[in-house]
């Protein structure tokens, strides 16, 4: 029994690690007021930019790096479309979804079958990693999975113990405001719409050149809208965020392990979103809103008055 | 910063109809420019993937009966779609309504295999229908009452849809001569609907579709309950000075959005599939596509039979340059993209005139 | 009182010109406060003071005129220009995040190192709550605070990033009058430690109460600057309110029925659930119009609210004819016979509708406008072209979206579709805000003949000479009361002024 809660957690940790990568990025954007649909494009086109990139170079940080700049840059395309022009975020999400999944699959399909050629090597701590039940809980990782566990209180500390922190959240929770304050809300919405999809592009390629690690077409397989649905769930926080993904990572990639025991995989895999639309509900409520709510001005777009 | 050279975005006071039109053609022009010049990067010749796709989708009639397949659950979701928007009410989760129509028109033709075609259709056509809007209340109910956002709402819904299907088509639906593929049995013949000659046009869902198109058309322009979804989609404030209930008009358009999409649910296993399967194998996506579908027709349900057309169309080019031209089916999704984006930003030169000028300082 | 303001010029203002289009807000105004003084702004709406300080503060730019701060002439492009110069002002509206903490508030957007800086913060809070007596909860998130907590943390805002020049626009509007007493003696400790206060106001208690000098701005001009000591209330009044010139329009006598509105100790909260409407009483009688004057943001928007429907009242009644309509929903209103042309304008319509359906936004559900679940467009047509003629609507169609109409045809569409049915009671609030001097005539043409007609009119305004123009009785509105109600022959200017300005009082006969 022990046994298997270990190997199920252990299991947990790197499904959930592209989900972490995704929605600490999304968190980002949405605490700035802008809401982006597009995660699941963005990702993708990592994981296939990463993967391109780490076969042809045979290093797979270049990938990763790679992968984090095409994530960012389509992410430009949805602020650019969301902020500037003020179109409707919903339908802008959704374009740039699509077309990262068409761009990712036309670029992809010459990797497709190709086996990668290196690999990541886990970061083992010796000493560490022999220790009898947490060593092999949690030292025997790759380098990416640690990377987005340390970007956890990483962020934490400058959203809610910084002037960064405090710049963006006012930027989405009041823009008149921030932008009252002399705080250019426009940059704080692109920077933050830009770091959402670089994260995006992280996860999608943690998918691509390390769990799988493989090109599949279509290989987020909706990992993007989980995100979505991630960065309600965790109510916006980044240490919600790590629980959550690695709850609902976990669940996706156990489904069927814990299937002998009588628990329908499926309803299994219903229960985060249904607890979801729970949290939406909760949040919505007056002042449980401002506790724990959404941005206050997520998605609308900011103009400034003039008369 | 002070530039000197100030760009102003004024709202523009009127809309002629020829700069809406010819703007929605610039658009699409220049989105297939754009993808063409992303073809010839990535190393395809763009004029042979367009004629391709062409053909595909209009040069046979092979291929315009694929079309009109793929343009029947758009046509039909689309339509819903219109309806819920022009109350602003953002359904996204329409593919979700989609797969419980399917779900409740199975469960139907899987329990009533001996009824007579003539009853069990339309009673799988009705509990789809009631199916898809009763899934479709429930981010309603959480919009009127709550003020949740039905986005978000509606979209988790979906996930839970999807699973919905999995859980049967797995579990407890699972077909007994089907060798352990994810479908249920296939569909009596009394649940399988008509097709035209030898394509794959299941009719009597296209007629539903048509007539529900201008149905939908009348209602919006026409009726009393069409003139409270207007209002209410453009100044909530007016309608409720107006003694308009708005718990009644946003469940009235979820309900018949959410009833619409699970129609095309409906037509999708009763039509084409005979049986219910894996939810990427009922719909790759049409509650989402209906999106641009509904979008692109500027939430006109009229319009919506030629969007939905099209965009079917772009589907069925898609598959045929995946089998001549080696390009992944996902190349559609590009095709959608970037004609999305361009429609949107195109749409900003309609609403908005742009004006450059020289300011002082 | 105070304390010798020094001789030392803070800020002065010269010749300053302000126009936007249509109006001459500011019109040569010069401007002075010294430090270490508390210098009241007084006028009514619409008199500049606000714009002026704007001004002031950065977030307009004047059309001629010199800024000199402490004696050196400055440029004020921005905001940020005027916080580096020591200028903070705290507007009628906080600017302020509700879900974050008053440090997280105060510290918004200042440049400085990166790390929240909690401990040198909070010593200077607590510095500005000894020295002031400004206390606030670094902690504390702010939709927590009341009106005047969340006042104070706008104040010390200010003060943080090094304001010595201090304008406060409206301060009391949203205030008890403990927190006022509270206010102004933050006021005067602040003043005592050298800090210029500019305070704008409309209320004169609080002119003779905390300024030293008081400037008197009147349609975009100043009318005097003076020392508070030397002056007293009627004085002020009557520069503030004084006209040269009041031109009545063509109005036969009122013709005056029965008792159409009755208004009996009503009370409503503002949005902050606050009193904003105390023990208002009134009547109105058709064939008649009564005006409400007074400065805005003193309950008038409340009170109409709560008189049409889309506000509850917390007590009292209100009467149309014989029956009870306290806090009935608008559709009940309506069949009463109630008819409302709001004072924002695109409340009321439907901005991407035709002019056609919008007419009959009221009445759709209605035959002949509608047939079971249709609607008869070809009645719709016919009454909408009746009524585009009959109150000379000028639009290029009927199927013409409504928003693309000039602001005085927008308006006579709201008229025609609240007054085409010879309504009971007319609701007019601020009916020609905006409109330009012919679509203002026309507007308050229609009104006097609605009233000519027997409708029971009440015109609620901030534009005194509107409410004198068209006012058969005019009652003035202070702080959520009446504080009278005079026949208009009667009125006079300078008693007016005293009550828009909470200096007056006059009896009036008690409500039944």
């Amino acid at each position: 029994m022990w046994d298997f809660v270990l190997s199920a957690l252990r299991a947990a940790i790197p499904a959930g690690t592209p989900l972490l990568y995704g929605t600490l990025g999304e968190v980002t954007a949405e605490r700035s007021g802008v809401l982006n649909l597009g995660v699941e494009g963005m990702m993708i086109v990592g994981a296939v930019t990463a993967f391109g990139v780490a076969h042809s170079t045979g290093s797979i940080w270049l990938g990763v790096a790679a992968a984090a700049l095409m994530g960012g840059s389509l992410a430009l395309v949805h602020a650019f479309a969301s902020i500037t022009l003020r179109v409707n975020q919903v339908i802008s999400g959704l374009a740039l979804t699509m077309l990262g999944l068409g761009l990712s699959g036309l670029v992809g399909r010459r990797y497709i079958g190709t086996p990668i050629r290196t690999r990541l090597v886990p970061l083992t701590i010796p000493g560490l990693r022999d220790l009898p039940v947490v060593g092999s809980l949690f030292f025997r990782y790759d380098p990416l999975v640690y990377l987005a566990i340390i970007l956890v209180p990483v962020l934490w500390f400058i959203m809610y113990r910084t002037r960064w922190g405090i710049t963006l959240r006012s930027v989405g929770e009041s823009p008149a405001t921030a932008d009252a304050a002399g705080i250019n809300v426009f940059l704080v919405r692109y920077l933050a719409v830009f770091f959402g999809g670089m994260m995006a592009g992280v996860g999608g390629a943690y998918l691509s050149v390390v769990y799988a690690p493989a090109w599949i077409e279509g290989m987020t397989a909706g990992a993007g809208w989980i995100v979505i649905a991630l960065t309600i769930f965790a109510m916006w926080d980044p240490v919600r965020a790590l629980l959550g993904a690695y709850l609902f990572g976990g669940v996706r990639v156990l489904q069927y392990r814990l299937q002998p025991l009588g628990i329908s995989p499926n309803l299994l895999n219903m229960l985060p979103f249904a607890f979801t639309i729970l949290v939406l509900l909760i949040s919505s409520g007056g002042v449980v809103r401002k506790r724990i709510g959404a941005p206050a001005a997520l998605m609308q777009p900011y103009t400034r008055e003039e008369r | 910063m002070n530039v000197p050279l100030h760009v102003r975005i004024q709202k523009r006071l009127a809309v002629p109809r020829w700069i809406e039109l010819s703007t929605a053609i610039f658009s699409l022009l220049l989105a297939l420019a754009v993808i063409a010049v992303l073809f010839r990067a990535l190393g395809v010749n763009p004029i042979v993937a367009y004629r391709k796709i062409f053909r595909g989708a209009f040069g046979s009639l092979y291929g315009l009966s694929e079309t009109t397949v793929k343009a029947i659950p758009l046509i039909l979701a689309g339509v819903g779609l219109c309806v819920a928007f022009q109350a602003r009410v953002y359904n996204i989760g329409a593919e979700g309504q989609l797969l419980i129509g399917a779900i409740c028109a199975t469960g139907l033709a899987l329990a009533f295999p001996d009824l007579p075609a003539w009853l069990l259709l339309p009673g799988m056509f009705f509990v789809g229908f009631v199916g898809g809007a009763l899934w479709a209340s429930v981010p309603a109910l959480l919009k009127a009452r709550f003020h949740v956002d039905e986005v978000l709402s509606s979209l988790m819904m979906v996930y839970i849809a999807s699973e919905l299907v999995n859980y049967l088509v797995y579990g407890p639906w699972k077909g007994l001569s089907e060798m352990g593929f994810p479908y249920t049995d296939k569909f009596s013949p009394s649940a399988q609907l008509p097709r035209l000659f030898r394509t794959r046009i299941h009719y009597p869902t296209l007629i539903l579709g048509l007539v529900l198109a201008a149905l939908a058309y009348v209602l919006i322009h026409r009726t009393k309950w069409g003139f409270e979804i207007r209002v209410t989609g453009e100044n909530p404030e007016a309608a409720r000075y107006a003694g308009m209930n708005y718990l009644k008009t946003v469940l009235l358009v979820m309900l018949l959005s959410g009833g619409l999409a699970g129609l095309a649910g409906v037509g999708e296993v009763a039509g084409i599939h005979y049986r219910l399967r894996y939810p990427q194998g009922v719909s790759p996506g049409y509650g989402f596509t209906a999106v641009i579908v509904a979008w692109l027709a500027h939430l006109n349900p009229l319009a919506v039979i030629v969007t939905a057309l099209l965009i079917g169309g772009l589907l069925v080019g898609g598959d045929a340059i995946q089998v001549a031209l080696g390009l992944p089916v996902a190349t559609i999704h590009l095709f959608n993209g970037v004609i999305l984006l361009f429609v949107l930003g195109g749409e900003l030169f309609t609403r908005y005139r742009i004006r450059l000028e020289w300011r002082r300082e | 009182m105070t304390n010798q303001p020094g001789q030392d010029s803070a800020v002065e203002m010269r010749g300053i010109v302000k126009r936007f289009p249509g109006v001459l807000a500011n019109d040569d105004i010069s401007f002075e406060a010294l430090t270490g003084e508390v210098h009241a702004l007084l006028g009514e709406n619409g008199a500049g003071k606000t714009t002026l300080m704007n001004i002031l503060y950065g977030i307009y730019h004047p059309d001629e005129g010199d800024i000199y701060i402490r004696g050196q002439r400055v440029t004020i492009r921005s905001p940020r220009d005027a916080i580096d110069l020591g200028i903070g002002m705290v507007h009628q509206q906080y600017r302020l995040v509700p879900t974050h903490s008053v440090a997280e508030n105060v510290v918004l957007g200042l440049p400085g190192n990166l790390l929240f800086p909690g401990r040198a913060a909070r010593r200077k809070l607590e510095e500005f709550s000894e020295k002031y007596g400004l206390s606030v909860d670094p902690e504390a998130r702010v939709w927590q605070l009341s009106a005047g907590e969340q006042q104070r943390v706008e104040i010390v805002k200010a003060l943080y990033r090094g304001a010595g020049i201090l304008i406060l626009d409206e301060p009391t509007s949203m205030l008890t009058p403990g927190e006022i007493d509270d206010l102004l003696s933050i006021v005067r400790r602040m003043a005592a430690d050298g800090h210029t206060i500019i305070f704008i106001t409309h209320k004169l208690d609080e002119v003779l109460d905390i300024s030293d000098r008081v400037t008197v701005l009147r349609q975009g001009k100043v009318v005097a600057t003076q020392e508070t000591a030397r002056t007293d209330k009627p004085s002020l009044a009557r520069l503030m309110v004084g006209r040269e010139v009041l031109f009545r329009l063509e109005k036969k006598p009122p013709t005056v029925g029965q008792s159409v509105l009755q208004v009996k100790g009503l009370h409503a909260l503002n949005d902050r659930a606050l009193p904003a409407v105390k023990n208002v009483s009134f009547d109105v009688s058709a064939g008649e119009i009564l005006g409400i004057a007074g400065v805005a943001g003193n309950g008038q928007r409340e009170l109409v609210e709560a008189l049409v429907g889309l506000r509850q009242s917390t007590k009292g009644q209100v009467l149309v004819g014989e029956k009870d309509v306290t806090n009935q929903p608008p559709r009940t209103l309506i069949e009463q016979g109630i008819c409302y042309v709001p004072g924002e304008r695109l409340v009321g319509l439907v901005p991407g509708l035709s002019v056609a359906e919008n007419l009959i936004l009221k009445d759709y559900c209605d035959a002949p406008f509608a047939q079971g679940a249709f609607l008869n467009y070809a009645a719709i047509n016919a009454h909408a072209d009746r009524l585009v003629t009959q109150y000379s609507v000028t639009a290029p169609s009927r199927e013409t979206p409504v928003r693309l109409l000039s602001g005085g045809n927008i308006q006579r569409v709201i008229l025609a579709r609240e007054t085409y049915q010879a309504p009971t009671l007319l609701i007019a609030a601020h009916p020609t805000s905006g409109l330009d001097v012919g679509a203002t005539e026309s507007i308050r043409q229609l009104l006097l003949e609605q009233r000519d007609q027997g409708t029971a009119v009440l015109v609620v305004s901030e534009d005194l000479e509107e409410v004198m123009q068209l006012s058969d009785r005019i009652a003035v509105m202070f702080e959520g009361e009446i504080m009278g109600i005079v026949p208009a022959e009667e009125a006079d200017l300078e008693i007016i002024g005293m009550m828009m300005a909470g200096a007056h009082r006059t009896p009036t006969p008690e409500a039944a």
